[in-house]
């Protein structure tokens, strides 16, 4: 389905200059410099529209935190890091879309009144790297980035920064201290980006496709980008899905859209016959939903904490009933335990222990007591360090324990009888 | 004593104009000098640290930080093999292990002839074409036994 976002994907050439252009590309500019920069804050906070980085935070809210006038510059930053497990639209929007992130960049400049911003694109890029390059590029010689853009008293320069290989810097301060040229270790907040972010100046750090969207609501209006989605969670958002099922992608859908639907419509349900087990609907840092909490619920910020979930950052994952749990959440505990960037104890440690022990109950060697200390681990964990990696590890142990049970109790039972693991996978 | 080519200082000379501070462009100084050196040696570090006028120990604790800098010499084909979920539900593992019996080598290691290295990555963003890897800097997905043969096959 493509509604707001995924207008272009597949067309040919949709990457260049003269197909976006050809494609009602850069229309929204005479409408965004006929306004105020406020009242542009105002339209996109009236749209409703929410960071799709994965907290869904209310992107024009945020935008209001900027101080003006302060007598510092203000930057934009965009972050193109996408590496979360499981994720992977933003790569979809930089490769077949980079113009409509550039419109989008145009208008949350004007909006926050910044000349200068930075593209934060995630080292193992490389062709989402060219693309968006080529099309900063193209768009200086339009004259649409540079010093009096679109022929109006306006100067804006765009940089694409490349990272080099560190998921943390993801994180919206840690990514603010890699782009200033030191380690990728997140900040203590508050102050808040918008306040003081890079080089100690108000900043806003906006997702791809977030700041995507935003040419849509300055040409067709709030109002218009209301039509999809529900009251909290308006408009559209994408999904990348993966694992088991038939014809995983990235889908663009309406907020409030059935999870049941986006797995055995879109993408064509489980292969070879076999029954869903679990979903993480979020990206790899969200609680786990059983198949009978994923066929009930709806993608909306609000039905997925019903059941205990976050939307996140959209990164369907599907488990099949041939899944081993113990298996699937040591994968995911190796993985925060690698990407931890040291700086506080509970996640340092934590992390590593979390790891430890789940690796043990894999190879056969866990008691009860084991599930005991995860848990207790875990809420250690939680809400107690600088950045929330330390929660993104915790919430899925917590789930995969209380969800699963008998995976786990399996493995413990079967040790304490002398028996020998089984290993899927 | 190594030092960039005229080239390169001019890129640089041209990045440094992005930032507001030397110290900003500490990464794409990092990418200028692994595309010319190869490896991000001590040497290589000291260098860039007298470029930008930042420590020698600055730029130290950054190299080593992110994991796309090469501290040590990899293979003419540097092979990244995604081990996250997604991928491992698809089968990632077995690539992996394949790769391994096949070119005789361990994560982290280097064929004797210099041609392969070898190493497991975490998600790449390419989790709806698992398993996918990386050599050098191009993408492959959707991989499977043969096709991974087929791959290295056409690798001269
Ligand atoms: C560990 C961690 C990793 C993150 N990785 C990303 C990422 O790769 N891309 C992204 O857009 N946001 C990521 N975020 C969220 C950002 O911190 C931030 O909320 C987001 O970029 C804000 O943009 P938005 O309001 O447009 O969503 C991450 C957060 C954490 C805690
Ligand atoms: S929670 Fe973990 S990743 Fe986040 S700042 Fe602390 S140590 Fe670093
Ligand atoms: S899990 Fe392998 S590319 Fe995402």
């Amino acid at each position: 389905m493509a509604l707001v976002l995924t207008n272009r994907v597949g067309l040919k050439d949709s990457h260049t200059l003269e197909v976006y252009k050809k494609t009602g590309g850069y229309a929204s500019v005479e409408k965004l410099f006929a306004m105020e920069p406020g009242t542009v804050i105002e339209e996109v906070k009236s749209s409703g529209l929410r960071g799709r980085g994965g907290a869904g935070f209310s992107c024009g809210l945020k935008w209001s935190f900027v101080p003006q006038n302060i007598g510092k510059p203000v930057y934009l930053c965009v972050n193109a890091d996408e590496s979360e497990p499981g994720t992977f639209k933003d790569r979809l929007l930089l490769e077949e879309d980079p113009h409509q992130l550039i419109e989008g960049i145009v208008i949350a400049c004007y909006a926050i009144r910044s000349t200068t911003a930075y593209i934060y694109i995630r080292g193992e890029f490389d062709l989402s790297y060219r693309r968006i390059e080529q099309a900063v590029k193209e768009a200086y010689q339009a004259g649409f980035l540079g010093k009096n853009i679109f022929g109006k008293k306006y100067d804006l320069n765009v940089t694409v920064h490349r990272g080099a290989g560190a998921y943390i810097c993801g994180e919206e301060t840690a990514l603010l201290n890699s782009l200033e040229g030191k380690k990728g270790e997140p900040r203590i907040k508050p102050p808040f980006p918008a306040v003081a972010g890079l080089f100690g100046c108000p900043t806003i750090v906006n997702n791809v496709e977030t700041l995507s969207a935003l040419p849509f609501i300055i040409n067709e209006g709030a109002l218009a980008y209301r039509k999809w989605g529900t009251e909290k969670s308006p408009g559209t958002k994408l999904f990348s899905v993966s694992g088991h099922v038939v014809r995983p992608g990235t889908y663009e859908v309406p907020l409030g859209y059935p999870l049941k639907d986006l797995i055995y419509k879109d993408c064509g349900g489980i292969p070879d016959g076999k029954k869903l087990k679990a979903v993480i609907p979020g990206g790899s840092s969200v609680p786990v939903l059983t198949a009978e909490e994923a066929e009930k619920t709806f993608l909306d910020y609000e039905s997925i904490a019903q059941y205990g979930s976050m939307l996140g950052s959209g990164g369907v994952m599907v488990m099949d009933e041939d899944v081993d749990m113990v298996w699937a959440l040591r994968n995911l505990s190796r993985f925060y335990a690698h990407e931890s960037c040291g700086q506080c104890t509970p996640c340092r440690e934590g992390t590593g222990w979390v790891d430890k022990i789940l690796q043990r109950v894999l190879n056969g060697g866990g008691t009860l007591e084991d599930l005991a200390l995860l848990k207790e681990i875990s809420d250690n964990m939680m809400g107690k360090t600088i950045c929330v990696l330390a929660d993104s590890i915790a919430m899925p142990v917590l789930s995969f324990i209380k969800k699963f049970p008998a995976d786990f109790e399996r493995y413990v039972r079967s040790h304490s009888a002398g028996g020998k693991m089984r290993i899927l996978g | 004593m190594i030092e960039f080519s005229t080239q390169t200082k001019k890129k640089l000379e041209e990045c440094l104009t992005h930032y507001p501070t030397r110290q900003a462009a500490l990464l794409p100084t990092l990418w200028l000098a692994q595309e010319e050196f190869g490896t991000v040696t001590l040497e290589v570090m000291e260098y860039v640290a007298g470029l930008l006028d930042i420590s020698p120990a600055h730029v130290y604790s950054v190299a080593t930080f992110y994991t796309m800098f090469h501290l040590k010499p990899v293979g003419k084909y540097h092979l990244q093999v995604c081990r996250t979920l997604s991928c491992a539900l698809m089968g990632g593992e077995r690539i992996l292990d394949h790769l391994k019996k096949r070119l005789g080598i361990e994560e982290g290691e280097v064929t004797p002839n210099g041609k392969f290295s070898l190493c497991a990555v975490e998600c790449l963003a390419s989790c709806g074409t698992a398993p996918a890897m990386m050599i050098n800097e191009k993408y492959y997905e959707n991989l499977d036994v043969q096709k991974v043969e087929k791959i290295l096959d056409e690798l001269k």
